[in-house]
């Protein structure tokens, strides 16, 4: 789950991170009521929306006066900000933050992850700050530091001492640097995060440590058990057609194409959608019925992939392992009456009762095309896919 | 023998008194496999279809002498469930649940390395189907009709893709020394590489299938492992051609993150080690019947 970097400021600050003072906005009246609060002659208004890479897309404004905080606010109120990482769709803008301008002296990257080879927290610095990680690496290798976090103990002041000396800060701002590095750490095991990321972190010309911007993923495994952190989740920022899925316990994930996929396993769900592209195809969603499907959850599954405008064929792969195939085949068989589908659809389904499951989609009488193997299914399902689109341009 | 499992395998069911458990236990046990008792705190003392249940697992494995144990536990507790089993000297402990916290996952892996490496307990899991070696035992959810007992092992992420793997082997006639669900999480107990090196070290596997997927370093690090110490045949499916990056597919460690981990890369990294490649998921009885002819 991702929050925005009001939230994460907000949280960051608990735990002993200095962070510009700011506030919210959902009005540009509001924008400038919250700069006039803050002190300095110049304000930044940034747009709230879960993506980086706001500032090349417009959605973060250096203003100097109530007139520019206005405007800017007006333009980013209700827009789908776009940004290379929102698809071109892009994100609304509800809500901004206002935050006083810091005259910045150095620009630090910071960041903690979850490190799947060293199956760690690993702490990753760079004195290159203001750039994507990705960046750095690719230009400034040789600047990037790390540091693994032992579990046992957690993270100690001389790691933190040790990256704030390479990357070069002053003597007198050390104590300062340990605080931040320790204090985000301490966040990131306090509230299940995945990723903290703070880019840039600044030394301001004043001498103080701050993080200018902040971007914080929380693992949703461990959501169970952090309510408060529950409770920053946004729903305007997700997938409509996710939240309806991930809402009724199915895990969907919606995609550009217009073959609307159900599966039971993740690694088969990703298998059916690459032989779906294999077969000249594209499709719509992923999704993982999950293990033990009843016709009900089935019936779901079909709302789920229907609630995707673009759809026009389904695809249904069940491997039926503690599944059970005439289970799946009652819900295929409820779903084409109760929603009256007209779409082509395609099953194949295999292993336990697919004798059957089989026989259930026969005597139904109804105009499901069925697949013995997985590339049939695929094939079947782009070719009535071609044709229905075909009829509809005739 | 295969490897992790076979018929004289003393299996302790850990949540054996649940739904979940309680199902898969009578499974296992109406496929041939010894399951010796279970584990729910609170109802030691008790018997629950016929096996005895205990209070910990140190006292059921002083009763029973089980040195497999099956974890059924919920994802919220299942940390903790595989660190008591650890600390009971259990050789091989199979977790199935499925979202267990990343940071839960890290200390579980840091608590094991207390124990010497010949002490060990070696994890496998979590958020997997299991283990099986077809015809004798299996720990998990499995169909164990699909596989047919021979020579060749099987690694998988994914529960349901181990299954189409062994079911189209099946329909050729190729049988399934050892088939092992590693999980599909970011974090977990054994890599694709240690279970390779099992297989590599096992007299009665002939070749090995490997079922991987996007994202994190474990296909890469088999790849090495092939390359050098690995004279077996082994052929390779990596599922996620078509997913898009930074997209988390349904698996909590199948996301596109870092150099290396897309599918393509992937297959190009096995290829160049030697692996056979599978193309599509329709193709795994056909790639190892002529990697095995």
């Amino acid at each position: 789950m991702d929050i925005h970097e009001y939230q994460a400021k907000e949280l960051l600050k608990r735990f002993g991170v200095q962070v510009p003072r700011g506030g919210i906005a959902y009005s540009p009246e509001q924008a400038v009521y919250r700069a006039s609060e803050l002190s300095g002659d110049k304000w930044v208004v940034k747009a709230q929306i879960h993506s980086g890479a706001r500032g090349k897309a417009g959605g973060v404004r250096i203003c100097a006066n109530e007139k520019e905080i206005a405007e800017a606010a007006q333009w980013m109120l209700g827009r789908m900000l776009v940004t290379h990482q929102t698809g071109p769709q892009g994100k609304l803008v509800s809500r901004l933050y206002v935050e006083e301008a810091t005259k910045i002296a150095q620009e630090i990257y910071l960041a903690f992850v979850m490190d799947r080879k060293e199956e760690r927290v690993v702490v990753v610095a760079s004195g290159q700050g203001g750039m994507e990680i990705e960046e750095i690496s690719a230009n400034e290798p040789e600047s990037i530091i790390r540091s693994v976090v032992d579990p046992a103990v957690g993270m100690q002041a001389f790691q933190a001492r040790e990256i704030a000396f390479s990357l070069g800060l002053d003597a007198a701002l050390i104590p300062q640097a340990v605080k931040t590095i320790t204090g985000c750490y301490r966040m990131m095991e306090d509230t299940d995060a995945n990723m903290v990321e703070i880019n840039p972190l600044v030394v301001t010309q004043s001498g103080e440590i701050m993080a200018l911007d902040a971007k914080v993923s929380f693992d949703d495994n461990a959501l169970f058990r952090r309510p408060e952190i529950m409770e920053m989740r946004d729903k305007s920022q997700e997938d409509t057609r996710e939240t309806f899925a991930s809402d009724r316990g199915l895990n969907y994930i919606g995609l550009d194409g217009q073959i609307g996929c159900i599966v039971n396993g993740a690694g088969l769900a990703m298998a059916t959608l690459d032989m779906i592209k294999m077969a000249g195809g594209e499709p719509a969603n992923f999704l993982d019925v999950g293990g033990g499907a009843s016709p009900e959850r089935v019936l779901m599954s079909f709302q789920a992939v229907l609630n995707d405008p673009d759809v026009e064929a389904i695809l249904v792969n069940i491997f039926a392992g503690i599944n059970r195939c005439d289970w799946i085949a009652e819900g295929v068989i409820r779903a084409v009456r109760e929603l009256d589908l007209k779409l082509p659809i395609v099953v194949r389904l295999s292993g336990t009762n697919v004798e059957e499951g089989r026989k259930l989609i026969a005597e139904s009488g109804l105009p499901i095309l069925t697949a013995e193997t997985l590339a049939e299914a695929a094939e079947k399902a782009v070719v009535a896919w071609k044709a229905a689109t075909l009829k509809e341009a005739v | 023998m295969a490897i992790l499992i076979n018929r004289n395998s003393r299996v302790l069911v850990t949540g054996l008194t649940g739904r979940i458990g309680s199902f898969h236990a009578q499974d296992m046990i109406n496929h041939g496999t010894n399951v010796v008792g279970g584990v729910t705190p609170g109802k030691g003392g008790t018997k629950h279809n016929g096996l005895p249940v205990f209070n910990t697992v140190k006292g059921a494995v002083a009763e029973t002498g089980a040195d497999l144990a099956i974890c059924f536990v919920p994802p919220p507790f299942a940390a903790d469930a595989i660190m008591e089993a650890a600390d009971a000297g259990i050789q091989t402990c199979v977790c199935i649940a499925d979202g267990i916290p990343a940071q839960d996952m890290i200390k579980v892996k840091r608590y094991m390395r207390r124990y010497k490496a010949e002490k060990r307990m070696r994890l496998i899991g979590p958020n997997c189907a299991g283990i099986i070696t077809p015809g004798q035992a299996f720990a998990g959810l499995m169909p164990p009709h699909i596989y047919l007992p021979g020579r060749v092992g099987i690694i998988g992420r994914s529960g349901t893709l181990g299954y189409e793997a062994a079911s189209q082997m099946k329909e050729r006639g190729i049988g399934v020394s050892t088939s092992v669900g590693i999980g599909g999480d970011p974090i977990n107990g054994s890599s694709f590489r240690d279970i390779l090196e099992l297989f590599e070290n096992d007299p009665d596997t002939d070749a090995v299938v490997m079922v991987g997927e996007i994202g994190g370093p474990q296909e890469a690090e088999a790849a090495a492992y092939i390359r050098d110490h690995m004279p077996k045949p082994v052929a390779a499916y990596i599922a996620g051609l078509s997913a898009p990056k930074g997209r988390r597919m349904g698996h909590a460690g199948a996301i596109v993150s870092a150099f290396g981990e897309s599918a393509q890369e992937k297959v190009e990294i096995l290829s160049e080690a030697g692996v056979t490649i599978v193309p599509t998921p329709s193709s795994f009885g056909e790639v190892v019947q002529r990697m095995v002819a």
